[in-house]
């Protein structure tokens, strides 16, 4: 199979490969795929207070495809807004890196990787909220 | 590597002899005069230039015979390869013996041109059995036995697998097929001149054969066709001039046929010593790799085994991206994203390999022109990309995290 120079270029040099630390607040994870299907992605966002994706990692095992399109994903994440990472869709990443009808299945799968980052984002800082708020309880009970 | 400096090592670097192999040039040699200056067709019966193609084809004949043990030279049909052989023998067997049976044994791990041919049977009216493996790839004689019916008339099993290298025990299928009468037809393209074979002594009836996976053309092979004990016969399935005995018609690939008959004379005289050699350069491959890296495992069995082949799974690794990593290198992989099917590799499956070690499956074919410069070469570079790879890969640090990856809900996809 012949790879587009981009896919060539993102899987020699693939950015943002690593790992944050998932227990961390502000960290989302996203963890797609399955090792029968050939393609496990892992994706984490570091959010920070303003709500802007300060950093980005991936790790995957996969085809080169699957690298390049992890690798892309996190390229184009950091610096957006949770809001805008949402709107990333895995056509923008097929079209970005040339890829072929057999690999489109990267894309999507990047764009899970991405889709279930925020979400675990979100569930933290959901979840985050509530502590705060049982947390804050007592404190209001005390005043009343 | 100290003093290996100095040796020139030519990339890219050709370690998939399963698929096909380069031309000896003495087999070119031998070959070249039959394009322009012998060129007459070997059914010209009124003139020199198709006397001479005639006797260069019989003599091509003869060695192949030779080559496979046969008795009669006669008893090679020349083909376009090993696809039209396996066709040829299967169609033409199950055409002529309907009205003595219908059943067809075979194994799980066939190569496409039989597997596909059973499927095409089956749809005309032919039961098949496919038998399994065991876990190194290896059909048993007991289960042969056992699939056998009054309506048998035909078992298939290649001599050696073309992803794992697994040598299947033909000369005890040979034993039960001939108690049994039934006929007995082997796709040994992978095993010829690498491991012992020969028609008579381990009764088999039809041999499919092709030259260019032993360093002869392509587009040319050979059917071998018992002529007595049991006589086989066959029902051609191209028609026209009655060609090779009317078995298979169509004007001879001459050149392509001496050079055949030269490759198998090479690998008659060659073949014993050369396959030492050849397993010698596979084993240090594979001490090289078990030294530098954890985590791997050979598939197939490591006795019975073809000894240019190297079939390994580098669990955390998609074959893929690391094909893609050692661009250098010519192999082959198990996993999904390098066949059209986008299906891993049904031959580790047989054997009841994961999918995903299957996904992670390289195959390496070493043969004649393999050194041990290039050998250390893929050694090195494969340990530092399967490294590389697992540095990104999420489920080498689960696991070194000691997750049990099988205990994840993956999301299937």
């Amino acid at each position: 199979m012949a790879y587009s120079e981009k896919v060539i270029e993102h899987y020699e040099n693939p950015r943002n490969v690593g790992t944050l630390d998932k227990n961390d607040h502000g960290v989302g994870t996203g963890l797609v795929g399955a090792p029968a299907c050939g393609d496990v992605m892992r994706l984490q966002i570091k959010v920070g207070d303003d709500g802007i994706i300060q950093d980005a990692k991936f790790k995957t095992f996969g085809c080169g495809s699957a690298i390049a399109s992890s690798s892309l994903a996190t390229e184009w994440l950091k610096g957006k807004t949770v809001d805008q990472a949402e709107t990333i869709k895995n056509s923008m990443i097929a079209e970005e890196l040339h890829l072929p009808p057999v690999k489109i299945h990267c894309s999507v799968l990047a764009e899970d990787a991405i889709k279930s980052a925020i979400a675990d984002f979100r569930a933290k800082q959901a979840a985050r909220a509530k502590v705060e708020e049982t947390d804050a309880a007592p404190v209001k009970q005390a005043a009343e | 590597m100290k003093g290996k400096e100095n040796v020139a090592l030519r990339l890219p670097i050709y370690m998939d002899y399963h698929a096909t192999t380069p031309v000896d040039p003495r087999v070119v040699e031998t070959m070249l005069p039959y394009f322009n200056e012998k060129f007459g067709n070997a059914a010209s019966r009124s003139h020199s230039f198709g006397w001479t193609a005639e006797e260069a084809v019989g003599i091509a004949r003869e060695r192949v015979a030779s080559f496979i043990g046969a008795r009669n030279p006669k008893e090679i049909v020349f083909t376009s390869g090993a696809t039209e052989s396996d066709n040829l023998a299967l169609k033409g067997v199950a055409e002529f013996y309907k009205d003595k049976g219908n059943h067809i044994i075979t194994t799980v791990i066939e190569h496409k041109a039989v597997l596909d041919t059973c499927k095409r049977l089956e749809k005309e009216g032919c039961e098949v059995t496919y038998l399994n493996v065991d876990a190194q790839g290896r059909v048993s004689p007991d289960d042969v036995r056992n699939a056998i019916t009054d309506k048998t008339i035909l078992v298939s099993v290649m001599l050696a697998n073309n992803e794992v290298g697994t040598v299947q025990p033909i000369a005890e299928i040979g034993k039960i097929t001939r108690e049994k009468g039934v006929l007995f037809h082997t796709d040994a393209v992978q095993g010829l001149g690498k491991v012992p074979f020969d028609v008579e002594s381990m009764n088999v009836d039809l041999v499919s054969i092709t030259a260019h996976k032993m360093y002869g053309p392509k587009g040319v092979g050979a059917l071998y066709v018992r002529r007595s004990k049991p006589r086989v016969r066959l029902t051609a399935q191209m028609d026209g001039g009655g060609h090779e005995f009317g078995m298979r018609s169509g004007t001879l690939n001459v050149p392509g046929i001496v050079g055949f008959g030269r490759a198998a004379e090479i690998m008659k005289n060659e073949g014993v010593d050369e396959s030492k050699k050849i397993l010698a350069l596979r084993e240090r491959l594979r001490a090289g790799l078990w030294k530098n890296l954890d985590s791997i495992q050979l598939n197939g069995s490591l006795e019975s085994r073809l000894p240019g082949n190297l079939n390994v799974s580098f669990a955390f690794v998609e074959g893929e991206a690391l094909l893609m990593a050692i661009k250098e290198v010519a192999v082959s992989s198990g996993s999904a994203c390098t066949s059209a099917s986008l299906e891993p590799s049904y031959v580790l499956h047989a054997m009841g390999i994961g999918d995903d070690l299957a996904h992670s499956s390289i195959r390496f074919g070493l043969g004649r022109f393999t050194t041990e410069e290039e050998v250390d070469f893929v050694t090195e570079l494969v340990t530092a990309k399967v490294i590389k790879l697992r540095d990104m890969s999420p489920l080498y640090e689960m696991f070194k995290e000691g997750i049990d990856l099988n205990s994840v809900q993956w999301a299937a996809h």
